[in-house]
């Protein structure tokens, strides 16, 4: 067995498959990460990323697989899952050597690519239910986020167009970067925050009365009389709470 | 914005709570002209601790009100602490709440201050601020005050969503009762105005793609369970004629909180009807989706739902001569009838048999729930169930075998069968 080492992007990712065509290789381990004990596999190769191979895989998948295929692959990959790159390439080769069709879920790499990729989606989703901006004294809103996979370039769209007039940032702080909507267009964003909490001063003024106003109105809304704690919980997981504005203490 | 009308929101937040519609779907606005907001994703952005989805900022305008509705606590002579927004408010609330991703849009409703039209004619102006002055393209629901105009019920269609006309008390002489100056006709009236209107509506946007949008995402109605004598076979036969003359795009069943000692009501410590509101939702889905007629579920033999079992099994023990019926030759419409067959299912089983006669396991591979299809139905096995069991028998080997699921003490985690 080759390992495979890329540079962990979704074009070099597409390159890997590119590669094991090119140099006709046979079963390969595919992995971004640079630590892999070497001695475990028969060889090893670095893979380079060249944008032009990653849009001739990407055109050959296209062509062979719907939107959604593609879209499954696409959020398998983003869940940074230490299997996800060698299935991915492993389903790949499927469909260009041995014609799988995307529907073949006898198949047990394309059966968890597509249960990976639900698992994705959902946590796509609740960051689009879950994210809360606060609004900065430099008038954009900021958000951050904690997600466990890797959504932020399956959200940029929906909040792109639903927040067109306002400047926003939505910050992922496990993976220490972000998208910036300056009103034209997002841009992936990396900065530096003092550790801790950051810091009050730089919200707006208006922040804190709106923020105290969503938990009023949070806690109205309940009718005691129908207290469900556990169907709550079903619905907003606890390691939600954390970025919930309406789930902090006043 | 200040800690004045942090106030207000408090109290208005509070009266609004027991209006249960909380949809945000159903219309789709894209956000063309770089305003704010677009509506269609119908996302809850969190959930009450009852487990309700929230999706909209609901909220009354004011609560003070001319009526004296028994059923509600905002009714005039109850002693509560009496305030209204602004117009400039509920917009500044909703458009700052929006921003911030807390919501999908605004339900905004109403105590009756002056007059149906003085009401009616403010929360028209903040859809149409919302709309005009800010490019708001989040959804809006606006509850209609019933006796408005007409030339206001065709403005609030032009900028709203979806507008619900409540009819509160499923009968007529219930209403008469607890709300004795409210009249039937004008909510009955606005409801046939609308779904007019509406119709209209499509018409002209088949001719001219440019005429402006009215009340996309339909009409819709609540009613109050439990709070008159009412059975459910009352209940639904309103929802029905509902649902037929008025084309409503969803009925609401909002089991009665008690919110007052009036000797006309049921009393304070009285448990809300969840079970009760649970099975009428299930009616009301096998009325819509299902192909039944309300009259095979409710009828003067049968006028209350059974709360022990879900409505589509009450239905098939009381007409166990039509079983059981073969899985691999009945028609979907006969298959969507068994017990533990949902939508989804019997139109998967009617697609696979093309290509192979089903047996049980392909059947529980397709999501039938045999603990209680099973005796209902046959297929390609020589097992099925030989015994002639009375209705009473299956009954309790069901319930036998699905106790959690029905078990009264946990009511709000009971969900629609699939
Ligand atoms: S008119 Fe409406 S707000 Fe006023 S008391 Fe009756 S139900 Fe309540």
């Amino acid at each position: 067995m080759t390992l495979l080492t890329f540079d962990g992007s979704w074009y070099g990712l597409l390159c890997c498959i590119f590669d094991v065509y090119d140099y006709k290789l046979g079963a390969v381990y595919v992995s971004a990460d640079t630590h892999n004990q070497t001695d475990a596999f028969g060889s090893e190769r670095i893979v380079y990323t060249d944008p032009e191979h990653a849009a001739r895989v990407s055109k050959g998948l296209a062509g062979k697989l719907s939107a959604k295929a593609m879209g499954d692959l696409y959020a398998c990959f983003l869940s940074e899952l230490p299997e996800a790159p060698s299935l991915i390439v492993r389903y790949a080769r499927a469909v260009f050597s041995n014609g799988l069709t995307e529907n073949a879920f006898g198949n047990a790499d394309l059966l968890k690519v597509t249960q990976i990729a639900k698992m994705v989606s959902r946590e796509r989703h609740r960051m689009k239910a879950f994210i809360r901006f606060q609004l900065t004294s430099d008038n954009i809103f900021f958000a951050e986020i904690e997600p466990d996979f890797n959504v932020i370039p399956l959200i940029a769209g929906h909040f792109k167009g639903r927040y067109a007039d306002q400047e926003w940032i939505i910050y992922d702080k496990r993976r220490k970067y972000g998208i910036y909507y300056d009103l034209q267009k997002v841009e992936e964003v990396q900065f530096t925050f003092s550790e801790g909490k950051i810091n009050s001063n730089v919200f707006a003024e208006s922040e804190a009365l709106y923020q105290n106003m969503w938990k009023d109105y949070f806690k109205h809304v309940s009718i005691d009389s129908r207290k469900n704690t556990a169907l709550h919980l079903r619905h907003v997981p606890k390691r939600y709470w954390k970025h919930l504005i309406e789930k902090q203490v006043y | 914005m200040s800690e004045r009308v942090r106030e207000k929101l408090r109290i208005l937040a509070d009266a609004a709570k027991y209006d249960v519609s909380c949809a945000s779907s159903g219309s789709t606005r894209k956000n063309k002209n770089k305003g704010l907001g677009d509506t269609g994703s119908g996302i809850c952005h969190t959930y009450t601790a009852d487990g309700r989805c929230v999706s909209l900022l609901k909220i009354l305008l004011t609560n003070f009100c001319i009526y004296d509705c028994a059923y509600c606590v905002t009714r005039k002579s109850n002693d509560i602490e009496r305030t209204a927004f602004t117009v400039k408010e509920v917009v500044d609330l909703t458009i700052n709440f929006y921003r911030r991703n807390y919501i999908e849009g605004l339900f905004l409703s109403s105590g009756i201050f002056k007059n149906a039209d003085y009401t009616m004619e403010r929360l028209v102006r903040v859809a149409k601020e919302l709309r005009q002055q800010h490019k708001f393209n989040g959804y809006i629901h606006l509850k209609t005050i019933p006796g408005a105009s007409d030339e206001l019920m065709k403005e609030a269609g032009l900028y709203a969503d979806r507008l619900s006309v409540n009819i509160e008390i499923p009968t007529e002489s219930g209403l008469k009762l607890l709300a004795p100056d409210k009249d039937r006709q004008d909510m009955i009236r606005p409801m046939n105005y609308l779904k007019n209107e509406i119709i209209q509506n499509k018409e002209e946007r088949k001719l001219f793609k440019k005429s402006p949008l009215f009340v996309p995402a339909g009409q819709s109605s609540q009613m109050i369970i439990g709070a008159t004598r009412e059975t459910d076979k009352d209940i639904m036969y309103t929802a029905d004629s509902m649902y037929r003359n008025f084309s409503l795009k969803r009925v609401y069943y909002s089991g009665y909180v008690p919110i007052s000692n009036d000797s006309r009501l049921p009393m304070l410590n009285t448990a809300v009807p969840m079970v009760r509101e649970n099975r009428l939702y299930q009616a009301d889905w096998l009325m819509r989706f299902y192909g039944f007629n309300v009259r095979e579920l409710l009828n003067p033999a049968t006028p209350h739902l059974d709360l022990d079992i879900d409505p589509k099994l009450g239905w098939a023990l009381r007409n166990l001569d039509k079983f059981p019926i073969d899985i691999n030759k009945a028609d979907l419409q006969l298959i969507l009838r068994v017990p533990g067959i949902g939508v989804p299912s019997a139109q998967k089983i009617v697609s696979a048999r093309i290509y192979q006669r089903l047996n049980w396991d392909h059947l529980k591979k397709l999501g039938v729930a045999l603990n209680r299809a099973r005796f209902f139905i046959t297929c390609s096995s020589r097992e099925f169930e030989r015994r002639n069991l009375s209705a009473n028998q299956i009954k309790q080997y069901i319930l036998s075998t699905s106790a959690s699921k029905y078990l009264k003490s946990q009511p709000a985690q009971l969900e629609l069968f699939t």
